[in-house]
C-alpha cells in the first residue's frame, strides 16, 4: 500500500468531517474561479465592446457616462447634441477625416418581462460601415438591416430577441424615457432583421430607424431651438438622407427637419490613427460643447480605477474563505489525531518511520485540499455557466462556462501549499507519538 | 549471524522510566537474556513487571537507557531512531494484545499494511498466502469489524510475519480472546513461525499458555529490577 492510499484510507474513515471540510475548500475554490473568470470575461468584453471606431462624440459631461451609455448601453444618456453638428462628420467640415460616423439617438427604452433593453435610433451604416470589434462584420441570423426610407423597421439584438421570442415580422413598441413605463409606448416597429450574436452590448439593444424615431412624440425639436455653438456645417440635404419616406402601411412621410434634430452620440470611425488624432484634437478644443472620447481609453482607466481593486477586494475576500477551509482542514485532522493515535502507533510499530507518519498526515491534508479544490473548480465554471443567461440578459456579457483565466493554473499549487501548512501541526502531532503509550492504550 | 549462537542478546540492559515528579523509576535491569534462530520462547511475570517494555526495547520501539542489544551484526541499541524503525521493518514482527488492526483497512490491506514501510517490494501474492494459511483465505476483503477477535489475531499474525522476519515478538497474543480459542492461536502462532522459521518470543501471564513452551522464562528471574509496580 501506498503512503498515498493510506491517506486516502484515513479520509474516509471519516467521511463526513472529510466532505464538510472537502465543501468548505471547493466552496471557497469556486468562489474564487467565478471571481477570476468573471473578471477576465467582463474585461475582455468591455475591451473588446469598444472596439469598431475610434472615438465617440458627445456632449458635455462625464467621460465615463458618454462611453457607458453609447458602448454598453448602461447608464443616463449625456444632453444631446445638434444634429447640424453631427452633419459636420458627414458631409461638413471634419468629414475628410471620416470613414464612418454612426448617429445614435438614445433615451427610448424596449421592455422584454422584467428585461429593459435600450431602444436606439441610428442609422444603418451601423451594422454596414462598422465591424463590431473591430474585426467582425455584423450578419444576421435572420432577416436583413433596415433600410433608411422605411422609417418604421428596426434589427434587434440576439439576446433581446431570445429573451422576447421575436422574430423576424413582429412588431415591437420602444416606450419614451428610460423607465420603461408601458404606458408611454410608441407606435409599432416591424422587426426585418435579428443580429447574429456578437457577444457585445449591442446583442441586447433594440435599433430602430433613426428617421421613425424622430418622428415620434417627444422626439423633436421645435423650429430654430438648436443651440448656437453648434453651428450648422451645411444647408444642403444630407447625401444618402432620404427626402421622403415610408411608414410599414406604405404611406408616405416627410423626414424630420435637420433643426428639430438631435442625437445623443456619434460613433466616428476615422480614416486612419492621424486623421483620428486630429480630429479628437480639434473637436476637444473647438469649445463647442462637445466631446471626443476615444472609448478604449475610457475602458482601460475604468478597468484599472474601478474593476482592478474590486476583483482585488473580492479575490482577498475569496482567498479568505480558502484561508478557513484550509483552517478547516487543520482542524479536522488535529481534532482526530486523539483518535488515530493508536493507528500511527501500529504503523510505528510495524517499521513506520517518525517522518512516513508525517508524510501521511500531510498527505491527507493534501488530499482533502486538492480534491476540495478540484470540485470548487467545477463547481466554479457550472456556477459561471449557471449564471451566464441572466448574467447576458442584464448586462450583455455573455459567460462561457468553459472560459480559464490564466491565474487558474495558480489555484492548485497555492492549495498544495495552503494544505502542507495546515496540516504541519498535526502532522507533527503524528510526529510526536509517542509508541508505547498509545500501544498501551485501547482504542 | 556470524560468531554468536543467538539471534538477538540482551546484556547489561537498563530502562527506567522518569515520573512526572522527576523521580526515576527503574523498569528492566537485564544482565543477560538471549534468543537463538528458531526459538519459542515465553516470558512470563506478572503484570506490571516490565515485560511490555522488554519487547518495545527489543524491537526498538523504546530506547534503553543503557547496555547492548545485539542483533547478529547489528547493534540495535546504537542504530538512531530511524535506523531502529528500518531495522524493525525488516527483521521483527509484531503482534499486539488488542490486535491492533486498523480499522479503515480490509484483512489483506491490513497485512498489506506491514509490507508499507520496507524497500521490498509489494507482494500481494505473500500477504493473501499468509492470510490463506491462518485460515483466512475467505476473508481477504472484510473489514475488522466484521471479523470475530480470533479472526482479528490470525490476521495481526499473518500481518506481523508478512516480511518474512527473524523474530517475531508477541505480547500477551492470547489476553483478550475467549480461552475457548486461546488454544488455537497459540496453535496458530508456534506453526505458522516454525513454518516460516521464525524465532517466537512471546509474552504472557497465562500458565496455561507457557506449560506448552519448552524455553520459558520468568522475568523476575533475569530482571534485577525488585518491586517494580
Amino acid at each position: 500500500m501506498s503512503y498515498l492510499s493510506i491517506a486516502w484510507r484515513n479520509m474516509c474513515e471519516r467521511p463526513l468531517a472529510s466532505f464538510l471540510t472537502g465543501l468548505s475548500m471547493a466552496l471557497g475554490v469556486a468562489a474564487v474561479i467565478v471571481v477570476l473568470v468573471i473578471h477576465r470575461v467582463a474585461v475582455e468584453q468591455f475591451e473588446q465592446d469598444a472596439q469598431g471606431y475610434h472615438f465617440i462624440v458627445g456632449g458635455t459631461g462625464g467621460r465615463t457616462e458618454l462611453v457607458m451609455s453609447t458602448v454598453y448601453h448602461l447608464g443616463k444618456p449625456l444632453y444631446p447634441i445638434s444634429y447640424n453638428y453631427y452633419r459636420k462628420f458627414v458631409d461638413g467640415e471634419y468629414a475628410k477625416y471620416v470613414d464612418a460616423v454612426v448617429p445614435y439617438c438614445l433615451g427610448d427604452t424596449f421592455v422584454v418581462g422584467d428585461y429593459k433593453y435600450r431602444a436606439i435610433g441610428t442609422t444603418p451604416d451601423l451594422f454596414e460601415k462598422l465591424r463590431y470589434d473591430g474585426e467582425h462584420p455584423y450578419e444576421f441570423d435572420e432577416g436583413r438591416n433596415f433600410k433608411r426610407e422605411n422609417f418604421y423597421e428596426a434589427v434587434i439584438g440576439s439576446a433581446v430577441a431570445r429573451q422576447g421570442n421575436i422574430k423576424v415580422g413582429d412588431v415591437v413598441n420602444p416606450t419614451h424615457g428610460l423607465s420603461g413605463d408601458p404606458d408611454a409606448a410608441h407606435r409599432d416597429f416591424v422587426v426585418v432583421g435579428i443580429l447574429a450574436p456578437t457577444n457585445t452590448a449591442n446583442d441586447r439593444a433594440l435599433y430602430v430607424n433613426m428617421e421613425g424615431f424622430y418622428l415620434l412624440p417627444g422626439h423633436s425639436l421645435s423650429a430654430k431651438s438648436e443651440r448656437s455653438d453648434q453651428t450648422a456645417a451645411s444647408n444642403t440635404p444630407e447625401p444618402g438622407a432620404p427626402t421622403v419616406g415610408f411608414d410599414n402601411d406604405g404611406a408616405t412621410l416627410e423626414p424630420l427637419p435637420d433643426d428639430q434634430r438631435e442625437v445623443t452620440s456619434i460613433l466616428v470611425k476615422a480614416k486612419g490613427p492621424t486623421e483620428a488624432m486630429q480630429l479628437n484634437l480639434s473637436i476637444n478644443k473647438s469649445g463647442s460643447g462637445t466631446q471626443a472620447v476615444p472609448p478604449s481609453e475610457v475602458v482601460a482607466q475604468m478597468l484599472e480605477n474601478i474593476v482592478g481593486p474590486v476583483r482585488t477586494v473580492l479575490l482577498v475576500l475569496t482567498a479568505l474563505i480558502v484561508l478557513v477551509a484550509a483552517i478547516g482542514i487543520l482542524v479536522s485532522i488535529y481534532n482526530s489525531m486523539s483518535d488515530r493515535a493508536h493507528d500511527i502507533a501500529v504503523m510505528r510499530a510495524l517499521g513506520a518511520s517518525r517522518a512516513a507518519v508525517q508524510s501521511i498526515v500531510l498527505l491527507e491534508a493534501v488530499l482533502l485540499a486538492v480534491l476540495g479544490g478540484l470540485a470548487g473548480w467545477v463547481l466554479g465554471h457550472l456556477m459561471v455557466g449557471l449564471a451566464s443567461p441572466y448574467v447576458e440578459a442584464k448586462t450583455g456579457v455573455a459567460l462561457d462556462m468553459l472560459a480559464m483565466d490564466p491565474k487558474e493554473l495558480i489555484v492548485l499549487p497555492s492549495l498544495v501549499l495552503l494544505a502542507v501548512l495546515a496540516g504541519i501541526l498535526p502532522a507533527i502531532t503524528a510526529y510526536r507519538t509517542d509508541v508505547a503509550k498509545a500501544l498501551s492504550g485501547t482504542r | 549471524m556470524p560468531d554468536s549462537p543467538y539471534l538477538v542478546e540482551l546484556k547489561n540492559v537498563q530502562k527506567n522510566y522518569r515520573q512526572p515528579n522527576g523521580e526515576v523509576l527503574p523498569i528492566l535491569d537485564i544482565e543477560h537474556f538471549a534468543v537463538r534462530p528458531g526459538d519459542q520462547v515465553v516470558i512470563r511475570g506478572r503484570s506490571g513487571c516490565g515485560k511490555t517494555t522488554l519487547l518495545h526495547s527489543i524491537a526498538g520501539l523504546t530506547p534503553i537507557d543503557s547496555g547492548e542489544i545485539i542483533f547478529g551484526p547489528v547493534k540495535l541499541h546504537k542504530l538512531a531512531e530511524a535506523g531502529r524503525d528500518k531495522f524493525r521493518a525488516n527483521n521483527i514482527g509484531y503482534v499486539f494484545q488488542t490486535f491492533n488492526l486498523l480499522p479503515a483497512f480490509t484483512a489483506l490491506e491490513n497485512v498489506m499494511l506491514g509490507m508499507t514501510f520496507t524497500k521490498r517490494a509489494k507482494d500481494r501474492d505473500r500477504a493473501a498466502a499468509l492470510l490463506q494459511e491462518v485460515g483466512l483465505g475467505h476473508r481477504l476483503n472484510h473489514k475488522p469489524s466484521h471479523m470475530s477477535v480470533g479472526e482479528q489475531q490470525r490476521t495481526a499474525v499473518a500481518r506481523a510475519l508478512v516480511n518474512k522476519p527473524v523474530l517475531l515478538l508477541a505480547d500477551e497474543p492470547t489476553a483478550n480472546i475467549d480461552p475457548g480459542h486461546q488454544q488455537q492461536v497459540v496453535d496458530m502462532l508456534r506453526e505458522v513461525c516454525h513454518h516460516e522459521n521464525v524465532a517466537m518470543l512471546m509474552v504472557t501471564h497465562s500458565p496455561e499458555v507457557s506449560n506448552q513452551f519448552e524455553h520459558v522464562v520468568a522475568l523476575e528471574e533475569v530482571n534485577r529490577v525488585v518491586g517494580v509496580a
